[in-house]
């Protein structure tokens, strides 16, 4: 589809222009969700995008569905009464590094343990975007933040790790320097029964970038470029090779009990009794 | 047993509470276990998928909140459960729902607090929290039932109200009313009345999901019904979008407030037994409001004129009730299990035309007649 029709089918032009600063990442994000939406055809009145609060918590008020903006970190926990309530209905949640990985790290494992059918897309800028630049559990060891002002002692986590153990059923990572990737994995994540869980690799010039000197949105993007590893290559490297870099592409993909079919099952069951 | 036999059968006020939702037609339950309201959970686990109903033990008691909102969102008739520590950890989303208008019960068997305080003891201490728990000014409605017949119709009452007034009801139970068992009667079909949200009437495209009168209550589309809207905890107008000038919130929280407050007549419920001759008020809700009848029966046979004022409706607080009591005696005893809450409204609304007096037991149990008999004799 052209951009024009995309755009007026899928975003509520009348709210732009956004509130994200020049160079922000979280638009690309946004671009690349709507594009996966649209390459699986989702009914937009059956379709709702849910999302917590931070800079990332704003992105469903630009797009054309049902949305809720809930409160900080309970976007899955707000997204599972919408999908066990009806369970015809996509529902896609669009979290931040902070609001998905520290508040609601918790709702995060529980959604992924359930396996219910939800696509999760994070935007790790490893930073509170919202609230001028402080450390996340995704701000890598010793990197600079308002309140990690002589370097960051917190150890940073990987997210995708955790939900493929906790029991996720698609797990991804992409940057927005790889958008048609980016816009695959989203895709595949929507198209797939279970939880899906994509991590996004974006870039905060205004608070990360210019704290931690990594130049402009530009160089971020290059940064991206030159530290994404895809996940065949990484396959063949040694484990010192993959240092300092991180690993795209789908991550983990296994079939489970989705969560909202169990309990149609058990409903079905009592009715017959 | 007889066509028109009335059939009552024995049940805790825990377990009516779960007949009331059932009779209100609830479809959603989430909640996270903590006595001494966990029969509530249960008993929804067992009966709700028999009539197609959504039971989920979330995570914790925020995450319960939240997805109490979610299925609400989508038409779900949708409540949780919860006590003491958990009332503590719903009140943000509380807010939300409250900011959002999206219609929920929450039901709160008191416990004896604060922190994990008395797990498995009464006490009607979160009187204050029901009204003032979440941040911000809010509307709050909340219901206080003093025995197990109450728990039920009251529970009907929650959901009927949550419905009418997109916003969340909160069922003031405690331990006592809780687990007590007493014979009850469940009403049939038509002895009680069902409330249902208004849905829009017009098209998606004409759709204002916050429009409506200065104190008015909006229509609510359910999500997945085509209208494409947006739902946010910030400060919106009447499309449901964010708006950041002071006179939005001005507007907005005004509305929310006022569609409760100015149909009172509608939510207000108060007993009075016996005040027309009384010189002397007793105003006693939920299981103390049980000792009170029994001291006023006390008292009458002494001679003492004694009455009394029961709110059923806690939140809002009925003041005009209590003003006019306050005309009527020359004195008020307000017997409660903490250390005076109801006391600090019934004294605000007496307005200094009778004097307030506190009878308060922070030890585990039930105030007794006896009790508040000797009050009585002693401000008489
Ligand atoms: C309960 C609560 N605690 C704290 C905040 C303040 N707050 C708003 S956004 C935010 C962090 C957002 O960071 P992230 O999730 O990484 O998203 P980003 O803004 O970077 O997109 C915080 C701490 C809040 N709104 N609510």
């Amino acid at each position: 589809m052209a951009m024009k029709e995309l755009l007026t089918k899928y975003t509520r032009m009348d709210k732009l222009p956004h509130i994200w600063c020049p160079g922000c990442g979280h638009g690309i994000i946004l671009g690349s969700v709507i594009r996966a939406i649209d390459r699986q055809k989702l009914d937009p009145g059956k379709t709702s995008v849910i999302s917590g609060i931070g800079c990332s918590g704003r992105a469903p008020g630009y797009m054309k569905f049902d949305t809720l903006h809930t409160t900080h970190g309970r976007a899955l926990a707000f997204a599972t009464g919408v999908k066990l309530a009806r369970p015809e209905l996509n529902v896609i949640v669009l979290t931040g590094d902070g609001d998905c990985a520290a508040i609601g790290g918790n709702h995060l494992i529980h959604a992924a343990r359930r396996n219910i059918d939800l696509t999760t897309v994070v935007f790790n800028n490893y930073i509170y975007g919202m609230t001028s630049g402080q450390y996340s559990p995704l701000t890598p060891h010793m990197k600079l933040a308002t309140t990690a002002p002589y370097g960051n002692i917190d150890q940073s986590f990987d997210l995708c790790n955790l939900v493929t153990a906790a029991g996720g059923t698609y797990v991804a990572r992409g940057t927005v320097y790889h958008t048609q990737m980016l816009i695959g994995l989203i895709a595949e994540g929507i198209a797939h029964k279970g939880f899906s869980f994509i991590e996004v690799i974006t870039h905060c010039p205004t608070y990360y970038g210019r704290r931690n000197r990594m130049g402009d949105a530009v160089d971020m993007m290059n940064w991206q470029k030159e530290h994404a590893v895809p996940v065949k290559a990484a396959a063949k490297l040694p484990p010192e090779k993959l240092e300092g870099k991180f690993v795209i592409g789908e991550l983990h993909r296994s079939e489970g009990p989705e969560y909202t079919e169990e309990y149609q099952r058990i409903i079905d069951r009592l009715e017959r009794e | 047993m007889g066509k028109n036999e009335i059939e009552a059968v024995l049940m805790s006020g825990n377990e009516a509470c779960v007949e009331g939702a059932l009779l209100a037609g609830i479809n959603f339950f989430a909640g996270y276990p903590i006595t001494p309201s966990t029969e509530i959970a249960e008993g929804l686990a067992e009966r709700l998928p028999r009539v197609g109903g959504k039971f989920i033990q979330m995570e914790d008691e925020i995450a319960s909140m939240a997805a109490v909102a979610g299925a609400s969102l989508t038409g779900a008739k949708a409540m949780t459960a919860t006590s003491g520590p958990g009332f503590s950890l719903k009140q943000e989303n509380i807010g939300f729902a409250a900011a959002t208008e999206i219609p929920c019960v929450v039901v709160n068997v008191q416990r004896f607090g604060p922190s994990t305080g008395l797990p498995t003891s009464p006490s009607q201490a979160d009187i204050m929290q029901a009204r003032w728990g979440t941040h911000g000014d809010h509307p709050a409605i909340a219901l206080m039932p003093a025995s197990v017949q109450e728990s039920l119709t009251l529970t009907i009452t929650a959901f009927n109200l949550a419905e009418e007034f997109r916003t969340p009801v909160i069922l003031l139970m405690d331990e006592i009313i809780g687990h007590m068992r007493e014979g009850i009667v469940i009403p049939r079909k038509g002895e009680y009345v069902i409330k249902n949200r208004a849905k829009p009437t017009v098209s998606p495209k004409e759709y204002l999901p916050y429009g409506a009168e200065p104190d008015g209550v909006p229509p609510m589309a359910n999500f997945g019904d085509g209208y494409r809207y947006h739902v946010t905890g910030l400060i919106h107008d009447e499309t449901g979008f964010p708006r950041g000038r002071g006179s939005d919130g001005d507007y907005l929280v005004r509305r929310l407030v006022n569609k409760v407050m100015s149909r009172l007549d509608q939510i207000l419920m108060v007993e009075e037994v016996e005040m027309e001759d009384a010189r002397l008020a007793l105003v006693a809700c939920g299981p103390v409001a049980r000792s009170a009848k029994r001291a006023l029966i006390l008292a009458r046979e002494q001679g003492i004129k004694v009455g009394l004022v029961r709110p059923i409706t806690i939140w809002p607080f009925p003041e005009e009730a209590i003003k006019a009591a306050a005309q009527k005696v020359d004195a008020i005893i307000v017997p409660e299990l903490n250390l005076g809450q109801i006391a600090l409204e019934v004294e605000r609304n007496a307005c200094g035309n009778a004097t307030v007096h506190r009878l308060n037991r922070v030890d585990a149990e039930l105030i007794t007649p006896d009790e508040i008999l000797a009050k009585i004799q002693e401000v008489k």
